[in-house]
């Protein structure tokens, strides 16, 4: 085992996918002769050149939809997108083409590319660079939506999401890249094979109190809730979702039957948000083992601000989770720490 | 840059100066085996039969969806296609049935296809818009305005990349040229020396907005000079003179590994779609867009009678064995069974991964 950042293990699995299957390219604004704008494609135009390692134009629409036609003849792009705001500027692409063609044409052309980005917030990039809006892509049968909160679920999953033949949706975050965790020791080689299921979500920590469900950055900050209010004799199970899409709806709806109680935390807005499925999902599955109601924490329903202390107030924090969970546990009369 | 006669100024109108448009633009008739343009004029023909059974068929609500025809493009259709090699790649617009056909598709799939029944090309997961089969290299067929550009692009840089000497061909209407896709795609194809050629087929109206309402540069072959794109503009009634143009385009970006602009001009005979009356064009547009001298079928099928080519036998003939083709197909797509529901979630993803979701719309979310 060694300890190693989520940006390097993004980073040198993309080389070790690269050296190990000829047919994977990587394409996006400033990865080549910049090296990427979070330096995830570090030393790639100068270990594989220009062919493989593409500088696009500022041309969203124009970029993601040739990686899907290239996908369409057997290619394997990995697209990265700065931010997944700009996202948007190929959402054609990517909802109308991306998702649809396998469908579409009866089976025909399956789309085998992966689309790279982070989302964000509290880094006061302002309200058009902020935004968490994976929900999008998550609500889109066609597409798969990976979301790893760890540098070795950032691996496994990277690996996955190339050697899948779906269009994948693949979510960082820019509060991950510089977060470090172990991973194999030869988890940068092309022959590792340990590639992570899609479709599955995770118990990161069991406990007895209450579940605590989080994805990507949030999934890290979960975590942190759960040692801090260990302290507090508070035991929370926490569940990383890891693929937002397909939901895995069994493994939390199961952790809520034992707990009883549910809290969920997201970095994106309540209303409408990944939060609401998890929550009617739980309320399906799980309501007979309900002691309070599902609880969400979630952004303040504002376009994200820049100074900092309005930015911080906006986002959800270790606290504000903590007391999320305080109340519901109280509400049903469990002992609070 | 030959400029081929039509566009300039207004669209679509009726008045003496512009017969210009008739003169014979393809080189000589007589340097042409009679059997090829006899199979032009049959495919042409063909075409024709087809899109007005699609039409009969759309009435009779044994067709579902938006349906656009290929009335009046027909020798634009065949000209392209016969301009395109077997291993060269094919995307399209959503007025795509003629092209399908052109390509190589079963007329009989085809029609399946429009009816929704398994033996569509796409078993019946597309319908009108969304043409396509794999094995002829036609890749749709899409319904997004300009949706297929980007794609068509990444085909042709999966190409490069392999070093391989196919060309792509992608299709579009005069409307798309205005959409962000056209100028991120030309220049990415031209920055990366693709082997593409972009077609725009100009019927002089997208929808029931004309070029002149909609593009700032109504020329539409110039506008691929922004990109040091080369752009040529063809007469799309007159069939030899679109395969000779569209020819020597494709084979210049298999050759020089680049991007060409082609723009062919033709006549929309009925509305945008088969539900469209039309009723925004005035008499005189409807009298010009269906005026025989404008039919590329009556244009050709007298150029070859003049030349004892074209026969009254022969015609009888052809119109005959393309009527009892068509009606084979109708009667294959009307025979063909409907989709089983069972099927409904067999090409949602290629990857099979736990938890996808095969719930019917009542279903519970646990069904334990």
């Amino acid at each position: 085992m060694s300890v190693i950042t989520y940006r390097q293990a993004l980073r040198d699995t993309l080389r070790a996918e690269m050296v190990r299957d000829e047919n994977v390219l990587v394409m996006g604004e400033e990865i080549g002769v910049f090296e990427g704008s979070y330096k995830i494609t570090e030393g790639l135009l100068k270990e594989f050149g220009p062919r493989r390692v593409k500088d696009t134009p500022i041309a969203e629409e124009g970029f993601v939809g040739s990686a899907i036609g290239a996908a369409m003849l057997g290619l394997r792009p990995v697209v990265e997108l700065m931010t997944i705001n700009f996202s948007l500027i190929a959402i054609d692409q990517i909802i109308n083409h991306a998702a649809k063609i396998y469908g579409m044409f009866g089976g025909q052309t399956s789309v085998p590319m992966v689309i790279r980005t982070p989302g964000g917030g509290g880094q006061q990039l302002g309200a058009t660079h902020s935004q968490n809006i994976e929900l999008f892509y998550s609500f889109i049968p066609g597409l798969k939506v990976l979301a790893p909160s760890t540098p070795a679920e950032a691996s496994e999953m990277l690996r996955a999401a190339i050697r899948d033949d779906d269009p994948v949706l693949f979510l960082e975050n820019l509060g991950l890249y510089n977060s470090k965790g172990e991973v194999a020791d030869d988890y940068a080689e092309p022959s590792n094979d340990n590639v992570a299921t899609i479709g599955r979500a995770k118990v990161t920590r069991e406990g007895s109190d209450i579940t605590l469900i989080g994805y990507s950055r949030m999934a890290m900050v979960a975590n942190q809730v759960a040692e801090k209010l260990a302290e507090e004799d508070i035991d929370v199970e926490v569940v990383d979702l890891r693929s937002l899409r397909p939901l895995d709806r069994q493994t939390f709806v199961d952790s809520v039957r034992k707990t009883g109680a549910a809290v969920i935390c997201e970095d994106d807005w309540l209303t409408y948000g990944i939060g609401a499925e998890i929550a009617a999902s739980i309320q399906e599955g799980a309501f007979d083992y309900l002691d309070a109601p599902v609880r969400r924490v979630a952004m303040a329903e504002v376009p994200m601000p820049y100074a900092k202390p309005l930015e911080t107030a906006a986002l959800p924090s270790v606290e504000s989770i903590s007391t999320a969970i305080k109340e519901t546990l109280s509400a049903v009369g469990k002992r609070v720490g | 840059m030959a400029d081929t006669a039509k566009p300039k100024g207004r669209t679509a109108r009726s008045s003496g100066t512009r017969r210009r448009g008739r003169k014979d633009t393809s080189p000589g008739i007589a340097n042409e085996k009679p059997e090829t343009l006899l199979d032009y004029y049959r495919q042409m023909m063909f075409v024709r039969r087809f899109e007005e059974r699609t039409a009969q068929a759309y009435t009779q609500a044994r067709i579902g969806g938006y349906c656009h025809l290929n009335l009046g493009e027909e020798a634009t259709v065949v000209g392209l296609m016969t301009a395109l090699q077997e291993r060269d790649y094919l995307f399209t617009n959503y007025r795509d049935h003629g092209y399908a056909i052109g390509k190589g598709m079963d007329p009989k799939r085809v029609m399946a296809e429009l009816y929704g029944r398994v033996d569509g090309v796409s078993k019946g997961w597309g319908g009108s818009m969304h043409m396509y089969d794999t094995a002829t290299r036609m890749l749709g067929g899409y319904g997004i305005v300009g949706g297929q550009l980007p794609l068509a692009t990444g085909a042709a840089l999966a190409i490069s990349y392999r070093g391989g000497d196919e060309v792509v061909m992608c299709q579009m209407g005069d409307g798309t040229t205005n959409i962000g896709a056209w100028h991120e795609s030309l220049n990415i194809a031209k920055l990366w020396n693709l082997p593409i050629v972009f077609v725009v087929v100009n019927n002089f109206t997208g929808m029931g907005t004309t070029v002149e309402m909609s593009s700032a540069e109504p020329d539409l072959y110039k506008r691929g000079a922004a990109f040091r794109i080369e752009g040529e503009r063809v007469d799309g009634r007159d069939v030899l003179a679109v395969r000779d143009t569209a020819s020597r385009l494709i084979e210049r970006a298999r050759e020089e590994q680049t991007p060409f602009l082609l723009e062919a001009w033709s006549y929309r005979m009925k509305g945008h779609s088969v539900v469209d009356p039309a009723k925004y064009r005035t008499d005189e547009q409807k009298t010009e867009a269906r005026s025989e001298e404008n039919d590329p079928i009556v244009l050709f099928g007298a150029k070859l009678s003049e030349e004892g080519i074209l026969t009254d036998e022969l015609r009888d003939e052809i119109a005959a064995s393309v009527k009892a083709e068509v009606a084979e197909a109708a009667e294959f797509a009307e025979n063909s069974p409907q989709p089983e529901v069972s099927t409904l979630f067999d090409y949602t993803y290629a990857t099979p991964v736990p938890n996808e979701s095969t719930r019917m719309p009542a279903d519970p979310v646990f069904a334990e």
